[in-house]
């Protein structure tokens, strides 16, 4: 009775075994139900699974993850610099800017200076030369004056002379014989050239 | 993708006819795979791309058998050295196509660490990191036509997010011993309503490694269960099956989303239970 009570169990879990491994092999003989539920390939899945992690993981944190990062952060460096230099290449042109137009504005100031000397100097000579031309026409004007005066007073001087002789000639022609007062004559002239 | 360094003519027509040569390749393993379909009925297999089969003749699957899980995630790992490492090895400062990529996925992954999880979670970065590389080589290497998606199968996903899972909890009670029950003890909440909540808190902390895992293993068994079953019309309908092929062609395109999407909600959901840990104050 027990014997046959542990004949029934062996077997029922010999049946139990046989209808896993019926399952297993309906699973891996394209029979209906999931390959994703074939238990007995878990053990190799999750083993390859764990394998293959470790060694992306290991690729990536000693290899690739340090390189990216060096990379990138040289990356960065760079971009920095090169910030940096086009900054201090824009501050040089701006300086250059600078200084050509300070160098304009001196150019022009230093222009404008010797254009004001040229024109003073240019104005001194000319007063120069007008105080001079005014002298000589001043000079002239006083020697032709005096000159127009000379012969003014000659010209006097021969108009009485004249009426002198001419009254004395009046008078002789008036009454000849009678002797001329050359003095009264004179004095009569005189006093109408005067008068 | 490793190769591609400069930025000439001649690189990209190569790059061109490359592509056109893995077009053609797919076309010839898709007609094989119809044509392996095709039995002169309707016997569509939309399950046995997911079979884990022995590399090497046809004995039973043990832990250490090389296996086709084994070799597409060997697959994986040589596109993430590729990619990574020979990719990166100009260290320019003007990079390449290939060492853009890769600094493209490293900020990407880096500020959404930063910026979900905080500044203190980065001694994580590198650990979700390979998370979110092994995820995204596994989802793209299982668009390859024939190909075995790692990815969609629960134990894969469930040792991930089992891992995050406890990475997660061991963080929380190291840096904020007991202080982190208090992410169970909502204190904005009315003081009645707390311990109910608790209760919902702690289960929702424990359900996260089911749905974090399921989430992504469903997403792509569902997305390439799918693309087989349009295979199988295909494979009937004869002229016809030009319309399933289409599908294949729309779905196929859904599918590139989903596989990058899925590996970014999964790296999202990683930061977002660290800053848990990090920070478990509501």
């Amino acid at each position: 009775m027990a014997e046959d009570a542990e004949h029934s169990v062996a077997d029922a879990a010999h049946g139990a075994a046989d209808a896993a491994h019926g399952a297993a092999d309906a699973a891996h003989s394209a029979g209906p139900g999931m390959p994703q539920l074939d238990i007995a390939t878990f053990p190799n899945q999750i083993f390859w699974l764990v394998v293959t992690l470790v060694v992306i993981w290991l690729i990536l944190d000693k290899i690739a993850l340090p390189r990216i990062a060096s990379v990138l952060a040289e990356r960065q460096g760079t971009l920095t610099n090169d910030l940096a230099a086009a900054e201090d290449l824009k501050r040089q042109a701006a300086e250059a800017e600078k200084a050509y137009e300070q160098a304009l504005a001196d150019a022009r100031a230093e222009a404008h200076r010797i254009a004001d000397e040229t024109r003073a100097e240019i104005q001194a000579g000319l007063a120069e030369a007008t105080a001079r031309a005014d002298e000589q026409i001043a000079a002239k004007t006083a020697e032709s004056e005096a000159r127009i005066a000379e012969i003014q007073a000659s010209a006097a001087q021969s108009v009485e002379e004249v009426a002198r002789d001419v009254t004395a000639e009046i008078v002789s022609a008036i009454a000849p014989g009678q002797s001329v007062d050359a003095d009264a004559v004179n004095a009569a002239v005189t006093a109408r050239m005067r008068g | 993708m490793a190769t591609e360094s400069t930025n000439t003519t001649g690189k990209s027509g190569m790059g061109r006819m490359i592509f056109f040569a893995l077009i053609a390749i797919a076309l010839v393993l898709f007609a094989l795979g119809v044509a392996d379909d095709y039995e002169g009925g309707l016997a569509i297999h939309p399950m046995d791309q997911f079979i884990v089969t022995p590399l090497f003749g046809d004995g039973p699957v043990h832990w250490y058998t090389p296996t086709n899980v084994t070799l597409w995630m060997a697959l994986g790992v040589l596109s993430i050295l590729a990619l990574m490492v020979l990719g990166t090895r100009g260290r320019a400062v003007i990079p390449s196509r290939s060492q853009s990529i890769a600094e493209l996925a490293y900020g990407f992954v880096r500020k959404m660490v930063e910026d979900v999880a905080g500044k203190d979670a980065l001694p994580f970065f590198p650990y979700i990191f390979t998370l979110f590389l092994f995820i995204v080589s596994a989802n793209f290497l299982g668009l390859i036509p024939g190909s075995f998606t790692t990815t969609s199968h629960i134990a894969v996903t469930a040792v991930l997010a089992m891992a995050v899972f406890l990475t997660v909890t061991i963080v929380g009670f190291v840096k904020n011993g007991a202080g982190f029950l208090s992410l169970f003890w909502v204190s904005s909440a009315p003081l009645a309503l707390r311990p109910i909540l608790a209760i919902i808190e702690v289960i929702s902390y424990f359900v996260r490694p089911v749905s974090h895992s399921i989430r992504l293993a469903g997403n792509l068994m569902a997305g390439h269960a799918v693309l087989k079953v349009f295979a199988g019309f295909a494979g009937v309908m004869g002229v016809a099956g030009i319309a399933p092929i289409v599908g294949i062609m729309a779905i196929y395109g859904l599918e590139v989303l989903v596989s990058f999407i899925q590996a970014y909600v999964f790296t999202i959901l990683t930061c977002v239970y660290l800053k848990d840990a990090l920070h478990p104050h509501h």
